[in-house]
């Protein structure tokens, strides 16, 4: 492989009911950094796949994309892993860009790796961090073991560098009227062909909750104990306009329905300006998630939570009190 | 029709014990002395998945792994559950893939085992978490392939039905088979081993293949065959100043949302 030959950052961005998601706006952020980082300023691409394309344009180029390439046909409609995962490599092979963001998004996490190995290159999943090293190379920094431990990944000899990152671990950049090229582009591909069909795209009713844009985030652990313990903690939320995120023991107790906000390593970042946190252990897969966030304060009985050492305030006592006696002086 | 079902299943450290995970500031290797080595939790409902098709279609479900020797002993804890067969691959030449050698490793060992209707994982594994190899694996034996999957079928016509998870709610597929496919927490219970299982474990086949009794390229295995090569690793440092607030919960309240309000944040 002439790796070279390979110029430019491509960044699949991703479309959801209707819009650009915001993980890949933020990807298209961190590409406008790491283009600042690399010697030759390589050309920021925005790849999008799917109906009905055009109403995206002028929001990708405003958000870092100098050219944007758009696969618009009805067959990417539904989500066809397969189709997608396709049109994506036949996108790089055409572009040869030296690095390809996707979302860690379930289909991201899906279609990144299919892609990969289309390419028969290497990707590092879920960065935390990506940078370009002195000697030009791109770092992808990687959790392992919940966060506990973070390790450099590189790919020195195949190209595309192929990285997902989460959302709310780079930031969104706005260039104001900026233009971009827009181009269209139509591989063939044939994926599976009909060896898959789809049979109900089912959307779901229940609103979502996004932690993204929340300034501050109330969450509790194992120590909630209760049902009626959460719903203390979401009354407490509202009161101070904030929103409740959950952990993985809310989850599994069944004191919340939304898996779309749990924290952590198999969940969402966030970095709000105030992070609440109620009978909470602090396992590494829970802390990770909460690094950038402004002002930690922690509630728990036990002193001896690790929650406490990734904490600025901590109180030693029953969260139920706390929170109660919060709700009241609110 | 019978199903032949393979299930890859990893051994990761337990967990409940990161703690105790330290990095040799010398070595610059993980040190995970004292953590008990398991079956990683999504394994296990890609067993259970196996194990109730099994039981519904009739036919086998057999076990692989990449994994040092040692990786035995949770194989025999994988067969008690109800599992036939099961290979470990295991070999110097092995250690230190990425998801694309190792998928490709695992496609050798299952293709060298016989010929199977339907390949199911774990969706991501609790140690490295990439959620890339069920994809990676299903390219190398280029057939289709679906992750997230939350239930799953058979029709008797060598088509599985299958809802998958998406960012948006789910998607109902009909994927013809062979097929790979990774399951998720919510698709079912794992079983819990039963003594009579855990007797009838002892004399199940378990074989374990080397490098040299895989059909496999030595170019595209291990750490050499990897694209993606490790760089430095260090443990982030993410303590705060940990300053207490304390007194009665009225006094604890008050001064909560005085920090509260020093970060800028207008309540309400």
């Amino acid at each position: 492989m002439d790796i070279s030959a390979y110029k430019g950052i491509h960044v699949f961005c991703e479309i959801s009911k209707g819009n650009i998601i915001e993980n890949s706006l933020e990807l298209l952020g961190e590409a406008t950094v790491l283009k600042s980082k690399i010697a030759h300023t390589p050309e920021v691409t925005a790849v999008v796949i799917g109906y009905a394309l055009d109403q995206y344009t002028d929001l990708l180029a405003e958000h870092g994309a100098d050219r944007i390439v758009l696969i618009d046909d009805k067959k990417y409609q539904d989500y066809r892993p397969d189709f997608y995962a396709e049109a994506l490599a036949q996108t790089a092979k055409k572009y040869l860009p030296e690095i390809l963001l996707v979302g860690a998004t379930l289909k991201g996490e899906e279609i990144g790796p299919t892609t990969a190995m289309m390419l028969h290159t290497g990707m590092a999943a879920h960065c935390v961090e990506l940078n370009i090293r002195e000697d030009g190379q791109f770092v992808q920094v990687v959790p392992a073991f919940g966060g506990k431990v973070l390790g450099d990944i590189l790919c020195p000899n195949f190209r595309p560098q192929m990285a997902s990152m989460k959302a709310g671990l780079s930031s969104k950049v706005t260039f104001k009227g900026k233009e971009a090229v827009v181009e269209s582009f139509s591989p063939d591909v044939k994926g599976f062909g009909d060896k898959i069909e789809i049979v109900e795209v089912i959307e779901e009713t229940k609103e979502k909750i996004t932690l993204g844009g929340a300034e501050l985030v109330i969450t509790g652990g194992f120590g909630i104990g209760t049902q009626e313990g959460w719903y203390k903690l979401e009354q407490l939320a509202t009161k101070l306009g904030g929103v409740t995120g959950c952990t993985r023991p809310a989850l599994d107790e069944g004191w919340t329905e939304h898996d779309e906000t749990m924290i952590g390593t198999s969940g969402v970042a966030i970095k709000p300006k105030v992070y609440l946190g109620f009978g909470i252990s602090g396992a590494a897969h829970h802390t990770c998630g909460i690094k950038t966030a402004g002002t930690i304060i922690s509630v728990n009985k036990d002193p001896n939570a690790p929650i406490f050492d990734v904490s600025d305030y901590k109180v030693v006592g029953d969260w139920e009190k706390i929170v109660e006696a919060l709700i009241q002086v609110l | 029709m019978s199903l032949s079902i393979a299930v890859c299943v990893k051994p990761v450290p337990d967990s409940d014990h990161y703690d105790k995970i330290t990095i040799d500031p010398k070595t610059k290797r993980v040190n995970r002395d004292g953590i008990p080595t398991i079956i990683n939790t999504m394994d296990k409902n890609a067993i259970e998945a196996a194990l109730k098709l099994k039981e519904e279609h009739g036919g086998k479900v057999t076990v692989f792994t990449m994994a040092p020797d040692s990786a035995v002993e949770n194989l025999r804890r994988v067969l008690a559950m109800g599992v036939d067969e099961a290979f470990l691959c295991s070999d110097r030449a092995l250690g230190g893939a990425d998801t694309w050698a190792t998928s490709y490793t695992l496609y050798k060992a299952i293709a060298k085992a016989g010929a199977y209707d339907i390949v199911i994982l774990g969706n991501e594994t609790e140690d490295g978490g990439t959620a890339q190899v069920p994809s990676q694996l299903g390219e190398w034996m280029a057939i289709p392939h679906m992750t997230n999957v939350l239930s799953m079928a058979y029709d008797g016509e060598h088509k599985m039905t299958i809802s998958r998870k998406t960012d948006e709610g789910s998607i109902k597929y009909r994927v013809a088979l062979p097929a790979v496919f990774s399951v998720v927490r919510e698709t079912n219970e794992p079983r819990i081993p039963n003594v009579m299982g855990i007797l009838k474990a002892k004399s199940k086949p378990l074989t374990i293949f080397r490098a040299e009794d895989l059909d496999v390229n030595p170019e595209f295995i291990g750490l050499k065959g990897s694209p993606t090569q490790p760089g430095d690793i260090f443990s982030p440092d993410m303590s705060r100043k940990s300053e207490v607030i304390s007194g009665e919960p009225e006094e604890i309240a008050v001064k909560i949302i005085a920090e509260i309000k020093k970060t800028g944040y207008v309540i309400g």
